[in-house]
């Protein structure tokens, strides 16, 4: 079950590295927003400081949602979604395997070109690696809340919109925990720990609940 | 082992395709499913892999080196209509995900793509092979993994004469070793012992009178 589990990750890494995959994509789009934010806001030094963990965790929260609508949808029109469910792999797993390579892929990234970013608006080096750690911690947590979108947008055609919507709201606390997290390090009061333990737990919710809802999803979706 | 159905009954939308439709496929058989287009053949084979749920009925595997509790679609290879493969990889590594997720390896992948007539392909993106070439590449996926149910829709489309017979021959190897089939198709399929499932009349009563009947060694 293991290596079936492996083999699942490998390919779909695979596939979203390759020429097409759409692996890039989601990291230029951070790029793009944090880069253009200190133009907008102006040369406002302190306040950049300031509003810049919010802005990247804003940047890194859409750039995850990038390419998720295609994650199951994609399998369903070739048919290899068929064959996923006839597997003795649970479906739980096979979808929890395609959200860690889609984290893998499109996430991880993220948490890696974040310091340098952070250099652009101004966030001080112990910020920026409380940042890191938060973002490490909040963006699987996005992308398996993501899957639960991904799955039913499988079920329509041209379900893109659908992922938007039905993940954002669900994301929101990993969120507000995240920047919460990522300014207490910076000004306090109030330690960094108290909120980035509940991101943590968050995550942890997410890693479990994300894959058994998709799972659930697309189950009700073939039905 | 064998493939036993129950009463089944199948809705499309609105309209009933069969009812009361039952069999039992006994080892080293072959159901042919045949029909007109829309009386349900693809319909019956989903059902039996488990990919849809029938209105009423039951499907199961009975007999030796069957687990009790284990559905079907466990013991099945289901080669639909779609061949399951992504353009991006090549055809080594699509064969060689689906060995590594399916479990219970039989044939490499060097063996099985060469049984197919696809030998030294293997490193070639599945997006340049020929419709007929990727439905090969389909069939192989049948030999890199074991399964006693083989599920089979429209087998041959796409196939030339050559890789027809290469398919007969793999089929039937299937059979003689006791494994069991159940093929949809319009064209013959060559394999014995056959017998044959005709989903029927489209026409005026819409619920398709299924009948079962004997089929001499090769199908007509």
């Amino acid at each position: 079950m293991m290596a079936a589990f492996l083999a699942l990750v490998r390919r779909d890494l695979a596939l979203a590295l390759r020429a097409g995959g759409g692996a890039g994509l989601g990291v230029v789009f951070f790029l793009a927003v944090v880069v253009v934010t200190p133009f907008a806001i102006g040369p406002d030094l302190a306040l950049l400081a300031r509003v810049g963990p919010a802005i990247l965790w804003i940047g890194a929260l859409l750039a995850s949602l990038i390419g998720l609508d295609r994650l199951f949808a994609a399998d369903a029109e070739d048919g290899s979604l068929d064959l996923l469910f006839m597997q003795e792999l649970p479906l739980e797993l096979a979808a929890a395997a395609k959200g860690l390579a889609h984290w893998l892929a499109t996430g991880l990234p993220l948490v890696v070109a974040a310091p340098l970013l952070a250099l652009l608006l101004n966030i001080e080096p112990r910020a920026t690696g409380a940042l890191v750690l938060t973002l490490l911690a909040g963006t699987p947590a996005i992308t398996f809340l993501g899957l639960i979108g991904a799955a039913f947008a499988s079920a329509f055609r041209r379900g893109g919109l659908l992922v938007a919507v039905l993940v954002m709201p669900l994301a929101i606390p990993v969120l507000i925990f995240g920047v919460a997290a990522t300014t207490a390090a910076i000004t306090g009061p109030v330690p960094f720990g108290t909120p980035f333990r509940i991101l943590l737990g968050l995550a942890l919710g997410a890693l479990v609940l994300g894959p058994v809802a998709a799972a659930a999803a697309l189950r009700v979706a073939r039905g | 082992m064998r493939l036993v159905a129950e009463h089944l009954a199948c809705t499309r939308g609105a309209r009933p395709l069969f009812r009361d439709l039952g069999f039992v496929l006994e080892a080293g058989v072959a159901l042919i499913v045949t029909g007109p287009n829309g009386t349900g053949k693809s319909s019956l084979l989903r059902l039996l892999a488990g990919l849809a749920a029938p209105t009423a009925g039951t499907v199961r595997l009975e007999g030796a080196g069957v687990e009790p509790d284990a559905p079907v679609a466990e013991q099945a290879h289901y080669l639909g209509h779609l061949d399951a493969h992504k353009a991006a990889l090549s055809a080594a590594e699509n064969l060689g995900f689906w060995r590594a997720l399916m479990g219970r390896p039989r044939l490499g992948i060097e063996q099985a793509l060469a049984r197919v007539g696809l030998g030294g392909l293997g490193p070639l993106p599945v997006a340049v092979l020929s419709a007929g070439q990727k439905r090969r590449l389909a069939l192989a996926r049948l030999l890199v993994a074991h399964r006693p149910l083989w599920l089979l829709d429209e087998p041959t489309t796409a196939l030339d004469v050559a890789a027809q017979a290469r398919f007969a021959e793999i089929a039937q190897g299937h059979l003689d070793a006791g494994g069991l089939i159940v093929a949809a198709t319009h064209a013959p399929l060559g394999l014995s012992p056959a017998r044959e499932l005709r989903l029927g009349a489209p026409a005026a009563p819409r619920t398709g009178e299924a009948a079962v009947g004997e089929m001499d060694g090769s199908a007509r």
